[in-house]
């Protein structure tokens, strides 16, 4: 296929798609594009292809290096899962939507200049609100425009920062930033950061992701949930690498989601909520910067994506077959769906890194990479972090959908498309974390693919997953959070996952220390609610009057009346006639 | 004689002088074949012209062999050239549509007139982009202004709402008209001389209140024609109910030819040696630019109808060509030139998609859009990636303006006016985003007056769309053409103007 670029054969993929008849050719089809493009991936090998020209200036459509290979491997592997599991979907919208949106952000990825991440990056952006749009109704609609503007702002601040680069530097290179002589501070690379940081949901940028991703179709939720972030992600390992703000922005990201997903009652929102917490973990990777960190970070992204995928496509798979996924609605569906639940609770395991899943081996490299370069705060955070994800994800998500009170609900197992996707990535998400008892460290198959070579000077590094402190020290984080879990459940002191979203709170303040959980809660939703209502409601206030004005009926889109439109006329000849001569 | 030399006259001669023949021909399709034809022959014309001015250089053409300044000079260099070829080749690809398009539009007895009309107003437009002459391009004006007066008339079939509109329109445009020739008395009364190189020697180093006010009128009346906010308010009606090739045709080109004497004007004739040209950028057309491009876009969103929304949303991007010209930079000037030509490729395939589902639905509210790519979908993907285009997204004309845009708003220290040009554009993607929702992702009416039949539009429609919505991509893709000629006559333009290179 010569130096053709794996993103371009996805994305034609999806564009010629729709001409094929609907049902298994076309799904065989889309199938097959993932599977072509990894073999090109794997074909081109390390470089650069396919220089074109654009405002005179050369640019590097495919540029295949280490960082770029894992990335663009993983979100091969995403699509082919992706395309199984929504095997059963005939609306060619958003078959089409999850072929172009993953294919640009692959094009992201393998992207050696700016201007083609760029390019790459708006489709991305344009594309992916068709998945939120599909599923059809109002709300879906609106969320997808406030998501739509969240993006494309991304994308102009991406452009603007641009612009600037290039007009300092002259040069379009995708590099580390930071090697020119920027602070992170300065315009030319600010600009940029935030357009990555808006991607990658940083906190405060991240309202985004729970808006918009939980009102998508069944499956659009997961491919969303997959690439935008994780191309944000990517970006920032090439560009800012090293940034030190990143660490404490990567921390919070970890520490803050998880009080918002212990209240959540929408188990797809709280993915979401882990899902920030997940990209948390990355973030300080990247800001880390050594090449075990990136590592790190790289490899975590990997099995991410594998794990979260597999707890999103189980909580999907519950909601395709009992049409809701709230919480306080489900539990004890492990009766009917058996196979759901055991997929489930694998992706709960990784997520919480127990020993021989997927999580285990790279969330130990990020903790491993801040003890060694001594961020002791945010080696506790990341700590924290981990027992909290235990917490919401590990244990909240399977127990409360599967489990708990019986619901009564008795649907089907989910359908055979759904549990070969979710099986294969149940199996990659234990092969990749206990492949290294069998092949030792140097062996590892995840290992081979990470971008900076692997070098293991001693018996303590981070690279060993399977050492005892490392074990145990993981061991006692979860079974202490299992247990803590356990008796708030037991004496009713857990916040209970009631149908409303806003939990009487008050409680919690009558009886002060009863639960430092309960308070923490409790204080930052009540934050959260008064920040919101400020802006809600000055929001709406001014929604309301920019309507009164520029609205069909307002003043600005009103067809006036000739003398007045001639008055306009007077005032303005006035003044330009008063501006020339007294200047 | 050599045909080659004289392509400036054969650019106004061949649509003036076809245009009468029109009357006689018999109706039906015999005068939009014959039109069609003309528009082609004149747009080829351009083309060679253009070459001609890019090859050779700044050409001057001596009507009637009377030597300027006391004869009628045609004076082509590269701004107008590309505008040239911009408003020639816009009409080469509405012609053609035209016909489908308008013959449910307007009275069949209309049919010749309306061409007649059509090339009227090209050769208008034309003539004001083509001379050297002050008076003359008055005169040419109002040759397009009073035609396109009954070309918005004649949607009164329709829709009687066109005859008030044409109305607004005839007096706003006749107010225009006059403060541009009160413009033009004031500084022939200063100088002596209408012809425009003429003028600018005999003005240089002249203060007098004569100069000054003849630089406000011509600033107003010009204003006026090209829809500076808020002088805009004749252009949404005009738009609106106007027959659709009409409006594909005037909104891609009327506008554009006022924005070109506008900079023609500051540039050429008046120059930087003038201290109330700093005043105008600062205090007129920057804060201007900016406002019409924020409240024209938000007004454009609430709108429930489709070519009144497009209209909306041509106010806003007129700021941007304001504000790029501003700056008063090559960067600038280039920024707003390059938008001239590349606002009317998308606005004239908007407008075009728009006359598609005219045809089909008979009406031009935003709820004959729903469904719209199950009843009509190769309508629908032009209006989507023109959309796209109107918006920005890269690999379409529209991100090869906001890259110039935002280049030379930072080259020329205006930072800010980058975020203004970021969020405005923002507010784009909601009205575009808005109607892209219900063409694509909405169910089609299954009753009531907007059930469309599941037929696209006739390929006499489709073709000329498409060949504009490809010239959003090519030219997209290809940006080096009008970014480098943009440049080069901007650069001719801040030169004759005395302005930093």
């Amino acid at each position: 296929m010569g130096e053709f670029s794996p993103a371009l054969i996805v994305m034609a993929g999806g564009l010629l798609a729709p001409l094929i008849p609907n049902g298994w050719p076309r799904n065989a089809f889309m199938l097959a594009l993932p599977i072509a493009a990894g073999i090109q991936l794997f074909a081109l090998g390390f470089g650069e292809y396919w220089n074109y020209e654009l405002f005179g200036q050369s640019l590097t459509l495919t540029r295949v290096d280490g960082l770029s290979r894992i990335f663009s491997t993983i979100f091969l592997i995403a699509i082919a899962l992706n395309v199984i599991y929504a095997w059963h979907v005939r609306d060619v919208v958003q078959q089409a939507a999850t072929l172009i949106y993953p294919g640009a952000a692959l094009g992201g990825v393998l992207a050696g200049d700016l201007i083609t991440l760029f390019i790459f990056w708006e489709i991305a952006a344009i594309s992916s609100v068709f998945l939120i749009w599909a599923s059809r109704n109002r709300r879906a609609f609106y969320a997808g425009m406030r998501y739509l503007a969240w993006q494309i702002s991304s994308g102009v601040l991406l452009l603007m920062g641009i612009v600037l680069y290039y007009g300092a530097t002259g040069s379009l290179a995708f590099e580390r930033f930071l090697d020119g002589g920027f602070a992170l501070t300065d315009p030319e690379v600010l600009f940029i950061f935030l357009a990555f940081g808006i991607k990658s949901a940083f906190p405060l940028l991240h309202n985004w992701v729970q808006d918009a991703y939980p009102e998508s179709t069944v499956t659009g939720t997961i491919v969303l949930s997959i690439f935008t972030t994780k191309l944000a992600v990517a970006s920032l390992a090439r560009g800012f690498a090293g940034a030190e703000a990143l660490v404490y922005i990567g921390a919070a990201m970890t520490a803050f989601p998880i009080f918002f997903a212990v209240i959540e009652n929408d188990l797809r929102r709280v993915l979401t909520y882990s899902l920030n917490n997940q990209v948390g973990f990355m973030i300080v990777g990247v800001g880390i910067g050594t090449p075990l960190a990136l590592n790190g970070a790289a490899a975590y992204a990997f099995c991410n994506i594998l794990f979260e995928g597999l707890l999103f496509m189980a909580m999907g798979a519950v909601l395709y077959r009992t049409g809701t996924i709230k919480g306080s609605d489900l539990g004890g569906l492990y009766k009917t769906m058996p196979l759901t639940a055991v997929f489930c609770i694998i992706g709960a395991a990784s997520i919480s890194a127990f020993p021989l899943f997927s999580g285990f081996i790279s969330k130990g490299l990020i903790i491993g990479a801040a003890a060694k370069e001594g961020y002791f705060w945010v080696w506790l955070t990341l700590l924290f972090a981990a027992a909290g994800v235990f917490h919401h994800s590990g244990i909240k998500i399977p127990y409360f959908a599967f489990f708990a009170h019986d619901s009564g609900k008795r649907p089907k197992e989910a359908p055979m498309h759904m549990l070969i996707a979710m099986g294969i990535s149940a199996f990659l998400c234990i092969f990749i974390g206990a492949a290294q008892i069998f092949t030792g460290p140097l062996g590892d198959p995840l290992y081979a693919l990470m971008p900076y070579e692997v070098k293991i000077e001693d018996s303590h590094s981070a690279y060993i997953s399977y050492t005892a402190p490392h074990i145990i020290t993981q061991l006692q984080i979860l079974l202490f959070s299992g247990l803590a879990f356990a008796v708030l459940q037991k004496t009713g002191l857990y916040p209970p996952e009631l149908r409303s979203t806003n939990v009487d709170s008050d409680w919690l303040y009558r009886v002060p220390g009863r639960a430092f959980a309960g308070w923490a809660v409790g204080a930052s939703r009540a934050t959260w609610n008064a920040l919101w209502a400020i802006f809600s409601d000055r929001i709406q206030a001014l929604m309301e009057r920019i309507y009164a004005v520029h609205g069909p009926e307002g003043q600005m889109a009103r067809s006036w009346p000739i003398g007045f439109m001639a008055l306009w006329t007077a005032i303005l000849l006035g003044f330009v006639l008063i501006l020339s001569f007294i200047s | 004689m050599n045909l080659i030399a004289q392509l400036p006259a054969l650019a106004i001669i061949t649509p003036l002088i076809c245009a009468p023949i029109t009357i006689v021909l018999p109706r039906g399709r015999a005068p939009w074949v014959w039109a069609t034809i003309v528009s082609w022959l004149t747009f080829a014309v351009c083309i060679l012209l253009l070459r001609e001015v890019a090859a050779g250089g700044e050409i001057s053409y001596h009507l009637g062999d009377w030597p300027p300044p006391l004869g009628i000079e045609y004076r082509i260099d590269l701004a107008n050239a590309l505008v040239l070829v911009l408003v020639s080749g816009i009409a080469a690809v509405v012609f053609p549509a035209a016909y489908r398009s308008v013959k449910p539009e307007i009275d069949p007895r209309q049919s010749t007139f309306f061409y007649c009309a059509m090339l009227i107003c090209l050769t208008g437009l034309i003539g004001v982009t083509i001379t050297g002459d002050a008076f003359n391009i008055f005169v040419f004006l109002e040759i397009s202004s009073l035609s396109t007066y009954a070309l918005v008339a004649m949607g009164a079939r329709r829709d009687r709402r066109a005859l008030t509109a044409a109305f607004n329109y005839l007096v706003m445009g006749t107010i225009g008209a006059t403060f541009f020739v009160i413009g033009i008395g004031l500084l022939y009364q200063a100088t002596g001389t209408l012809n425009l190189a003429d003028m600018k020697q005999l003005l240089a180093g002249q203060t007098s209140r004569v100069v000054d006010a003849g630089f406000a009128f011509i600033v107003v009346g010009i204003g006026l024609k090209l829809a500076i906010f808020p002088l805009h308010l004749w252009l949404p009606n005009a738009y609106t109910y106007a027959p659709t090739a009409v409006s594909a045709f005037i909104a891609a080109t009327a506008t554009k030819v006022a924005v070109y004497v506008l900079i023609r004007f500051l540039f050429t004739v008046f120059g930087f040696d003038f201290s109330f040209m700093g005043a105008a950028f600062t205090w007129v057309f920057l804060p201007l630019g900016i406002v019409g491009m924020f409240i024209a876009s938000l007004v454009a969103v609430f709108q429930d109808d489709v070519k009144r929304m497009l209209a909306y949303s041509s106010v806003a991007q007129i700021g941007y060509m304001l504000l790029g010209l501003s700056f008063a930079t090559v960067e600038g000037l280039a920024a707003a030139l390059v938008h001239v030509f590349n606002h009317a490729l998308m606005k004239g395939a908007l407008f075009m998609a728009v006359a598609c589902v005219v045809l089909r639905a008979g009406s031009h509210s935003i709820q004959a859009f729903a469904g719209l790519s199950q009843r009509m979908p190769i309508t629908t993907w032009a209006f989507v990636l023109s959309g796209l285009s109107l918006i920005g997204v890269p690999l379409t004309v529209g991100f090869i303006s906001k890259w110039y845009l935002l280049e030379a708003a930072f080259a020329a220290g205006h930072g800010y006016a980058s975020f203004l040009i970021v969020a405005s554009s923002l507010i784009a993607v909601v009205y575009v985003g808005r109607v892209a929702e219900l063409m694509l992702l909405r169910p089609p009416a299954q009753e009531g007056p907007y059930v469309l039949p599941k037929r696209d539009a006739p390929l006499s429609m489709l073709i000329p769309m498409w060949v504009l919505v490809a010239a959003n991509i090519y030219f997209g893709i290809r940006a080096d053409f009008t970014g480098d000629i943009a440049r080069r006559a901007a650069e001719a333009l801040m030169l004759a103007a005395g302005g930093a290179p």
